[in-house]
């Protein structure tokens, strides 16, 4: 195969993933949640049990104004959803997908590519809120802020950890290293980063920088139409990305029954079983106060992802 | 941390959370699809108030009844001349019976008082107007919905017998046999008389 059509082929299969995989876990969001509460949900788009119920948002939204506030710094404001977006698609493009090089881009650094491409999500929290002049955008903007600076270092800390145990950095590489027992060794580490994940894609129980009962939206306060639903894709991107970097570094990616021609379905499966917890979490817990939220990073996620990291390296220098 | 004794083990709130949802996940909604699929309603549902006119005699009881007066009355006397009589009778004919359904609170008092039956629920809902005063139904209207009134549930078998069946009874016992009292108790029903037949 030319080079130039490998490119391609791999840029449009993560493209489609990209735009494809939300929808996918935003359809089965209005209908799990709807049944955990005892309704059916969306049931008229699309003729059959709304299947079609994001699309037509979708055109909703296109349809919509693109609003500005007066006071707005527009350049910045027309500028963060994207920003919130973009970091996103060039995580999955890090995201080994099966064993042989089903990857994108082999990175050998490819953790500590995809760790601080999630840390650029608070600069479109920031943005938004400076740039939307509104005092709920700014608040929730702040919040936003320090939520998300507190909860990269579990989830770093707990990568980290995970990354000594294998020995590289790169995520094929992790996966490749993963044994079975390492659910049972790495268990701590899995539950801090997928709870740190959660915080980071500001999903609830830790929605405190939205929290719509007290802010509005936060900083998505003022966005309308195509922006605002830049925003929702982002925050379901965000669900994919968790939901995969959980599956690759902890759940062992491909690992399963004949991992060497369906090592692709075991990777999605595992990620969409993660992204059904995520919205399990929604569904299920109030949304943590603000000084509860801080003080379950830095009193149990960090200590926890500390005790970790020790764990593995003595584990590493024992066996 | 623990300031009610009932907690146990820590997370097991959070543990019973997530069963609860997932407990209500697996179990069947209870949404009704109701444009799509009518809704089963209990035989005797309350849906709106039905008048069989022949039945009225302007006794005017259910509007005197009525909590928020929305039943609205008209009629006048007629004489009817009945061959063989000393005089010409009068009768109530009823010239209007709007119910307004925008003031009524379906408390049902019009249809209990009523002595002649002229007033019966109707399960019909499906009635609301784009426009308040379309909800002042004629007794066109009123009449119109006879046709959905169930037919009344069966005679009680453990109750009493209706008044008619008592004095009927009674009637065909001869003079002097048996008083309403003595006939109240079902004992009429359980062993019918052989007089009696129907």
């Amino acid at each position: 195969m030319p080079l130039w059509l490998d490119l391609t082929v791999r840029l449009v299969a993560v493209v489609a993933a990209f735009l494809l995989l939300p929808l996918v876990v935003g359809q089965a969001e209005h209908k799990v949640m709807a049944h955990m509460q005892g309704r059916v949900g969306p049931m008229y788009a699309g003729a059959y049990h709304g299947w079609a119920q994001l699309v037509a948002d979708g055109v909703k939204f296109v349809q919509k104004e693109d609003v500005a506030p007066h006071g707005a710094d527009r350049r910045v404001f027309r500028l963060a959803p994207l920003v919130a977006l973009f970091p996103y698609l060039l995580v999955l493009l890090a995201i080994p997908l099966g064993p042989g090089g089903l990857v994108a881009q082999t990175l050998d650094v490819g953790l500590f590519f995809v760790l601080a491409l999630l840390g650029v999500g608070v600069l479109a929290v920031l943005m938004s809120a400076w740039a939307s002049a509104n005092k709920y955008s700014l608040l929730g903007g702040l919040r936003g802020a320090a939520q998300l600076l507190a909860y990269e270092l579990p989830l770093v800390l707990s990568a980290a950890s995970v990354a000594a145990a294998a020995g590289t950095l790169s995520l094929p590489g992790i996966v490749e290293a993963w044994r079975p027992w390492w659910l049972l060794w790495q268990a701590p580490a899995a539950v801090v980063f997928f709870i740190a994940g959660l915080a980071e894609i500001r999903r609830p129980p830790f929605d405190m920088p939205i929290a719509d009962s007290e802010l509005v939206f936060g900083y998505m306060t003022e966005y309308t139409g195509l922006r605002f639903a830049f925003f929702l894709l982002a925050e379901y991107v965000g669900i994919i990305v968790i939901a995969a970097l959980t599956t690759v570094l902890f759940l062992g990616g491909w690992h399963g029954p004949f991992a060497d021609q369906l090592g692709w379905l075991w990777t999605l499966l595992k990620v969409f079983a993660v992204s059904f917890v995520i919205i399990w979490f929604r569904v299920s817990y109030p949304r943590l106060r603000e000084d509860q939220l801080q003080r379950v990073c830095w009193l149990v996620l960090v200590p926890v992802a500390l005790l970790q990291l020790a764990l593995t390296a003595i584990v590493k220098v024992v066996s | 941390m623990s300031d009610d004794g009932e907690r146990g083990a820590p997370g097991k709130g959070l543990v019973q959370g997530l069963a609860v949802t997932l407990k209500t996940m697996t179990k069947r909604s209870i949404t009704q699809q109701y444009p799509d699929v009518e809704p089963d309603l209990p035989p005797r549902s309350r849906g709106v108030i039905a008048l069989l006119e022949e039945n009225c005699t302007v006794c005017m009881l259910c509007a005197r009844e009525c909590p928020d007066w929305c039943i609205y009355i008209d009629s006048h006397k007629e004489e009817v001349v009945v061959p063989g009589a000393a005089r010409a009778r009068q009768r109530n004919v009823l010239d209007r019976f709007d119910i307004d359904f925008s003031l009524c609170m379906y408390c049902g008092i019009c249809i209990e008082v009523c002595p002649f039956d002229a007033l019966h629920w109707s399960p019909e809902f499906e009635y609301s107007e784009t426009d308040i005063l379309s909800l002042l139904h004629d007794k066109s209207r009123l009449g119109d919905w006879m046709r959905t009134v169930p037919p009344p549930p069966a005679h009680d078998v453990l109750g009493e017998p209706s008044k008619e069946e008592a004095t009927a009874a009674r009637k065909a016992a001869g003079p002097g046999a048996a008083t309403a009292a003595k006939t109240a108790r079902p004992a009429v029903r359980r062993n019918p008389p052989p007089e009696q037949e129907r």
